[in-house]
């Protein structure tokens, strides 16, 4: 009994502990997308380092950010989709977008022996969706003159789990290819006529990996950092691009709506890879809600605003990500702006 | 008083485990009813058709629950030329000796191995073997998956029924021997035929956890949305098909996805009650 005794208190004793080290320290909470995650952990970790705020972001999905983000249980919410008018309506109050980084989805395959590749929209198109089967069809060979592809039948893989990766790729391919957008459409998951699935980036490049003759999608900043070979695109402007940092930033020139909702695949700038993509972090435009002082409120805008410095934005690179252009940095500052606090505008220090 | 209130913490440990239980079942009916309005129980249960485009959003569990039957019941049988012989092997030859203990114990470690590590163990060297056997071109779907689960139930089919063949009385099997019987005439008519109902209800609780494993076979099946019409097919089970996209569904998916914990939640209880109700006649 005494025993017993002693272990109740002990675990009181913890639980009391924890609760005393969130109080004494300042916090921010975040979930969503597992997409930025790798930039988010280094971001957020060089922000603590410097201002002793902690920043939690949890990658649960944007589907789970945006739903706590609904719920009113953490500070913003990480998405790699915008929300949908019908999304935006149905959240309790008005939510602003602010993107953080850039990224891209890459074509990844394993052919034994080519190094270099390139494929088009319509192509890659049709071999999910089943038309193109082999890898020396005369359509993939026309775009790979100096090569010679093998008889080898295409293995298509593509992501079991609900992604943001897997929007974009689709909201890029049903841009270019009408029978797409018509039999599958832009959306997280897909009905996939043909291939096969495996979960996460790594699930996905890893079956790349093991299966000869397949074709894959993968997140730029898995793609990169793996070095498996990806293929070169053939963008709007009959470019073919390279995806690399640069060709991924160069996606986002040109017009931005105000609130920086949208898509940027099949950019029209003649040196963009055409499935770039933003990040977001979501946050209620009025930071007055489940008991947030304003305390508060000024963390989580004054941490906003800092991703969106120079020092913030060099870090993307490191983690293979694109850093955002100036052009979407000046919209994002100005939504920050416009965030209230009790309808009055909030001062930061910084 | 001390026993008065150790009495009372027992109890309520005891009442909250069933307010758990309770509530998880009411939270999942709760869940599921969105989509069982939307699409009818029978209708949900009955069609196979699974689209997540949101203009014209469609589920069904079919394919799901006949992936996740025709991958439990295959490791069931994958499984049994294993645990059946270790079985007899720890309950009848070395019955209380030290290479049977030793024998016990590795297939008890089995079962204390993360279903990751036996996911993984597929990924690297199952599934390139069965693409050089010719088996299956991509090496991925219900085979590969199904081996891989027997390898994970065998310790908990093989552990129960070597208690149940361990308790067959000497008295039987020595009449049967002194009428001349051999050794494997006892095993036959004499251990099998008397722990039958045990060994079988071993297998109903080896079953039921084949159905709602989960990591191994998300990293193995293919996690295509389609009924199997061959063994090498790739497929989803109703496991992995929850795990893979409940992080991104919402409203009627996610209530689908519900739905669909729902009916496992159901066909495990109903399958390890069977196999408590053999065990306790056995008894």
């Amino acid at each position: 009994m005494r025993t017993f005794n002693s272990i109740l208190l002990m675990i009181a004793g913890l639980i009391l502990a924890s609760c005393g080290e969130t109080e004494s320290k300042k916090a921010i909470t975040g979930a969503g997308a597992t997409f930025p995650l790798p930039y988010y952990n280094l971001l957020f970790k060089s922000y603590q380092d410097s201002t002793n705020v902690v920043v939690t972001y949890g990658g649960i999905g944007s589907g789970g950010g945006i739903r706590s983000l609904k719920d009113q249980i953490v500070d913003f919410a990480g998405s790699d989709a915008f929300l949908t008018e019908k999304e935006m309506a149905d959240m309790p109050a008005e939510v602003i977008h602010i993107p953080t980084c850039m990224g891209a989805v890459v074509l990844a395959y394993n052919l034994p022996g080519i190094s270099n590749l390139n494929l088009n929209g319509e192509i890659i198109a049709d071999i999910f969706l089943g038309k193109i089967t082999k890898w020396n069809d005369t359509r993939i060979a026309s775009m790979n003159s100096d090569i010679q592809l093998p008889d080898l039948k295409i293995s298509p893989i593509y992501r079991s789990d609900g992604s943001g990766t897997t929007y974009v790729f689709s909201d890029y391919l049903s841009k270019v290819s009408p029978i797409w957008a018509e039999q599958l459409g832009t959306a997280k998951a897909l009905k996939w006529p043909v291939g096969m699935a495996a979960k996460g980036n790594p699930g996905v490049a890893g079956a790349i990996k093991q299966t000869e003759g397949s074709l894959g999608y993968v997140g730029s900043e898995y793609g990169f950092s793996l070095n498996i070979p990806t293929a070169n695109l053939e963008n709007s402007s009959g470019n073919i691009v390279t995806p690399t940092t640069l060709s991924i930033s160069a996606a986002a020139k040109g017009d931005l709506p105000k609130d920086t909702r949208t898509m940027i695949t099949n950019s029209s700038a003649p040196d963009a890879y055409p499935i770039s993509c933003f990040t977001w972090l979501l946050a209620y435009k009025d930071q007055s809600y489940s008991g947030k002082t304003l305390e508060q409120a000024q963390l989580n805008v004054e941490m906003l605003r800092w991703i969106l410095t120079e020092n913030a934005q060099a870090m993307t690179e490191m983690v293979h990500y694109a850093p955002l252009p100036q052009a979407a940095i000046a919209n994002a500052l100005e939504l920050i702006d416009s965030v209230t606090y009790n309808g009055t505008k909030i001062k930061t220090t910084k | 008083m001390r026993d008065k209130i150790f009495k009372i913490l027992l109890l309520l440990s005891a009442l909250i485990i069933v307010l758990i239980c309770g509530g998880m079942f009411y939270f999942l009916v709760m869940g599921s009813t969105e989509a069982f309005g939307h699409f009818g129980i029978f209708n949900f249960i009955s069609t196979a058709e699974w689209d997540p485009n949101p203009d014209n959003e469609q589920y069904g569990a079919l394919s799901f629950i006949v992936g996740t039957v025709m991958t439990s019941f295959l490791a069931l049988l994958f499984c049994i030329p294993f645990s059946l012989p270790v079985a007899l092997f720890n309950g009848e030859y070395f019955r209380g000796t030290k290479i049977a203990l030793f024998m016990s114990t590795v297939v008890n470690l089995l079962a204390g191995i993360p279903s990751v590590i036996y996911g993984l163990w597929g990924f690297y060297t199952l599934r390139p073997l069965i693409i050089s056997l010719g088996l299956s071109e991509q090496g991925f779907g219900i085979l590969t998956a199904s081996l891989v689960l027997a390898i994970m139930i065998i310790p908990y089919a093989a552990s129960l029924s070597s208690e149940f063949i361990s308790m067959v009385s000497n008295e039987l099997k020595e009449a049967a021997y002194s009428l001349g019987a051999t050794r494997f005439e006892v095993i036959k008519s004499v251990i099998f035929s008397s722990s039958a109902s045990g060994i079988f209800a071993s297998y109903i609780l080896a079953l039921g956890r084949a159905l709602g494993e989960t990591m191994a076979v998300t990293m193995l099946i293919g996690n295509t949305n389609n009924i199997p019409t061959s063994l090498t097919d790739t497929s989803n089970t109703m496991a992995s098909v929850i795990a893979n996209q409940f992080g991104e569904a919402s409203d009627l998916r996610l209530s689908s996805l519900i739905a669909i914990g729902l009916i496992l939640f159901l066909i495990t209880a109903v399958i390890n009650f069977i196999g408590k109700m053999i065990i306790k006649r056995f008894n």
